[in-house]
């Protein structure tokens, strides 16, 4: 790393905050070991690492949701504690968070001057300048919403410019930016863009967040990398290039993006024919094969999941049907598509996928517990041993399998529900968005293991709104429009150009 | 560095004696002993094995229910209405006295009630997809309802002798039939809970009913039956209660679904579901008996009674969380 570079900066203008040697500990877990990170003002710090990482943990520790069981915290040089999250706010340290926490049922402005509303005569709250500040704030980050509108009525974009104003209501010095990008189109992104660019010209610090490497190269000033909970690499973006940064990150380099695949389709698993539903989608007819990967692309809100979830038993289609090996089968309910061999990795891994509270083992043994047990009562030893042999494969990490699995990180948590579901020996596979908010190194590893259950003959569906994964991973791809099949491409008409131009129903001509 | 040069991960974190050291049966079970030995001090008539086999009379019907209440309760549901079905029972198996019915119809009269009202709160719960909590909120006042309406400031009397063994039998020497009953219900919902597929599936959909839905678990058809067990089991314990009393009055077992829940909850299971166990609800039904017991042996009144349960319930459930606070100052 360029040493005399990172000085340079230094002596421009010292830190805002310091933190140093911090370390935290969760039971059998060491999340962060003496990790150090400096905040500069008027700059962007883009923090990465994969999954598991200690990116969060340091997140709720800045914030004052964690406490670090070791090590210092330096405002302006001088040492500061953060027992709860107020002192944090009051300090000037303020986040948006990847899930924004928001109220439904209170006003805009309410919910941006949630806990520090201005009071007028005897405390109550000055609702009048309550939303004229929130205007002004409103207005500052370019937003143009009504303050008295309640939250519910506003898109998942809006609320997030809500959580933005929330931030900024309060004279923060430190904002810290948890993946603010996630949830939001392109030209979203590029106005948060500029609402960065502002805040950096106040002279406040920035911690950002991010799993995408485009947006980091774009605005950030300088770049910490964690791995495993430890500090792997610091200094000016000017100085670092993609590859470096991959390379600090996973500790080896990851050149192939996507395993080359020999595919070879066998003899047709599953046929859908005319698949509707009264209002999510409307006559879906497909066929998948053992071994093959088919994609499903389309924009959010084209029906994907719906569709797939209602193949899996979730809700019922209102026509069509579904047959295995040319066989009809009625699937009225999760338990019928398991038994018929099709199982689902949903989206939403924390409602629909892991079972938070029971631990690792428990999770993974849950639709299998016909096999490990005798006449109805549980085998412990053989459920271990089930576990065993599924979390190994997938390369999982956790203190021991009795651990809750709501310890594990995000992408460990997803390799738990896909143990879950290869334990049950499935036939068909969907996988809906399996990558998503999981960083480059897990996301290699589950593309690695999806081309390895086909090579092994298992039919996989794959969910995904990243026309890389899609290219990179399908054999071929079904496009999906407002609930319709708007193409079904493969070969050389499988580009980047038409799927986009399916989805968005944009015509033949060009 | 590389994944594959770790070891591979342990099953267990901790040793099952280690497990069993910072259990919250353990401290509950000190409770009891502590209370036992606070009790023989308090009085001389407390050890004594005919005063201490009356003393079970006062957990062994409540406890039937907490059973099925506490699966209930880790499933992320609950049944208020169990005190109302005891009377509704009682009231249906009075009746049955009135048209000449012996002790096996009554039994059967009993047991089908509690499992009618088991059904038509599960119906309504799983089918409709109400609240449980409203629910049974509302069949609470329906069933015994339906008891005054029937009874309204009579009473029903004259139970056929052999009847009254299932609330005042003993099997051996001080063994009464209730405690038998209890002891069997207690192993029976241990195995139940701990050791079979259904259990695991109830601490499965208390954590998280979505994501068990999308395991492939019949959530709706489970809770149904765990509705239609708390009503069985409301049922048994009408027909002890009503042996016991030798009679039937509307007001039956008024009060009873606070103090099943309490048994419930100072065994340890959590109030929003997702965790719990048998041995604590078995330790919480003798700690209750013995609090009203030792209390009753010197005379206190039932109200201070009820507040001696509050504070206990208050304590017991503050007192790791208290522990943990002091610990990180």
């Amino acid at each position: 790393m360029n040493m005399q570079a990172v000085e340079a900066a230094t002596r421009e203008s010292a830190p805002v905050l310091t933190l140093e040697g911090i370390t935290k500990t969760f039971p059998g877990v060491r999340a962060l070991s003496e990790v150090g990170l400096d905040l500069y003002p008027g700059q962007v710090t883009a923090l990465v690492g994969e999954n598991g990482a200690g990116k969060s943990t340091i997140v709720k520790i800045l914030t004052g949701i964690y406490q670090p069981d070791g090590g210092r915290i330096r405002l302006d040089g001088q040492d500061v504690h953060f027992p709860t999250a107020q002192h944090a706010t009051t300090a000037g340290i303020t986040a948006i968070h990847q899930e924004t926490v928001l109220f439904d049922e209170l006003s805009v402005a309410e919910n941006i001057f949630l806990g520090h509303a201005p009071r007028g005569r005897f405390g109550l709250i000055d609702t009048a300048r309550m939303q004229r500040d929130a205007r002004a704030l409103l207005e500052r980050i370019g937003a143009r919403l009504d303050p008295a509108l309640p939250l519910k009525e506003l898109g998942i974009a809006n609320r997030h410019l809500v959580a933005i104003a929330r931030a900024l209501s309060v004279e923060a010095r430190v904002v810290v930016m948890d993946e603010p990008t996630a949830a939001l189109s392109q030209k979203e992104i590029e106005e948060l863009y500029e609402l960065v660019e502002r805040l950096k010209a106040e002279g406040r610090a920035i911690l950002f967040i991010s799993h995408k490497f485009d947006e980091i190269f774009r605005i950030a000033d300088r770049y910490t990398v964690f791995r495993d909970g430890e500090l792997v690499g610091h200094g000016a973006m000017a100085d670092v290039d993609e590859s470096e940064l991959v390379r600090l990150m996973v500790g080896r380099s990851v050149d192939q993006i996507f395993p080359q695949r020999v595919s070879a389709p066998g003899p047709e698993v599953l046929r859908v024919e005319g698949y509707s539903h009264p209002t999510e989608f409307d006559d879906i007819s497909f066929t998948l094969r053992r071994g093959e990967i088919l994609g499903f692309y389309g924009l959010v809100g084209a029906g994907r999941s719906e569709l797939m979830q209602a193949l899996f038993g979730v809700t019922r289609p209102s026509r069509g049907a579904v047959h295995l090996d040319d066989a009809p089968h009625a699937i009225r309910t999760p338990a019928d598509a398991i038994e018929a061999g099709i199982v689902y990795v949903p989206e939403d891994r924390g409602l629909q996928g892991a079972v938070r509270g029971l631990p690792i083992f428990q999770n993974v043994t849950l639709p299998s517990l016909r096999e490990t047990s005798r006449r109805g009562f549980l085998r412990m030893a053989e459920e271990f041993a089930l576990t065993r042999r599924y979390t190994d494969r997938l390369e999982l990490r956790a203190a021991a399998l009795d651990q809750d699995v709501a310890e594990l990180s995000g992408g460990n948590q997803q390799k738990v529900v896909i143990a879950k579901w290869l334990a049950t020996k499935p036939r068909v596979i969907i996988l809906d968005e399996p990558t998503k908010g999981i960083d480059i190194g897990s996301k290699a590893a589950v593309h690695a293991f999806m081309a390895e259950l086909a090579a092994e003959g298992l039919a996989v569906i794959m969910v995904s709104s990243e026309i890389p994964e899609i290219l990179g991973m399908s054999d071929r791809v079904i496009v999906m429009r407002e609930g319709r099949m708007a193409a079904e491409l493969e070969g050389e008409a499988l580009t980047p150009e038409t799927l986009v131009r399916h989805a968005a129903g944009i015509g033949e001509g060009g | 560095m590389s994944l594959a040069e770790r070891a591979t991960i342990p099953d267990r974190l901790n040793s099952r004696l280690q497990r069993a050291a910072t259990s919250w049966e353990l401290l509950l079970f000190l409770v009891a002993v502590a209370i036992f030995i606070a009790n023989s001090f308090a009085s001389p008539y407390f050890l004594n094995a005919w005063n201490l086999s009356d003393a079970t009379f006062n957990f062994t019907e409540k406890a039937l229910i907490a059973f099925a209440m506490a699966l209930l309760i880790i499933s992320g549901e609950i049944d208020l209405s169990v005190a109302s079905i005891i009377a509704l029972a009682s009231t249906a198996m009075g009746a049955a006295v009135q048209l000449g019915a012996g002790t096996p119809v009554l039994v059967f009269v009993g047991l089908a009630t509690g499992l009618a009202c088991g059904a038509f709160n599960g119906a309504l719960v799983t089918r409709l997809g109400l609240p449980s909590i409203v629910v049974t909120i509302g069949t609470m006042s329906l069933f015994r309802g339906i008891s005054y309406i029937v009874l309204g400031d009579g009473a029903y009397r004259g139970y056929p002798a052999s009847f009254s063994y299932f609330g005042q039998g003993y099997v051996f020497w001080v063994v009464s039939f209730e405690l038998v009953l209890f002891a069997l219900f207690a192993l029976t919902y241990y195995v139940v809970l701990h050791r079979t597929n259904f259990g695991r599936a109830i601490f499965a959909i208390g954590n998280n009913p979505t994501a068990a839905l999308f395991s492939g678990l019949r959530v709706r058809r489970i809770k149904f039956v765990l509705f239609l067990l708390t009503g069985l089991m409301s049922g048994i314990a009408a027909i002890c209660l009503t042996a016991r009393l030798g009679s039937t009055r509307p007001s039956i077992g008024f009060g009873w679904e606070l103090e099943v829940v309490t048994m419930v909850v100072l065994g340890g299971v959590n109030i929003l579901g997702g965790s719990g166990s048998i041995p604590g609800v078995v330790i919480a039904a003798f700690v209750m008996g013995l609090v009203t017991f030792g209390l009753g042996l010197l005379n206190v009144p039932g109200i201070v009674m009820s507040i001696f349960i509050g504070l206990l319930l208050i304590g017991v459930i503050a007192l790791p969380r208290l522990w943990t606070i002091a610990r990180t100052r």
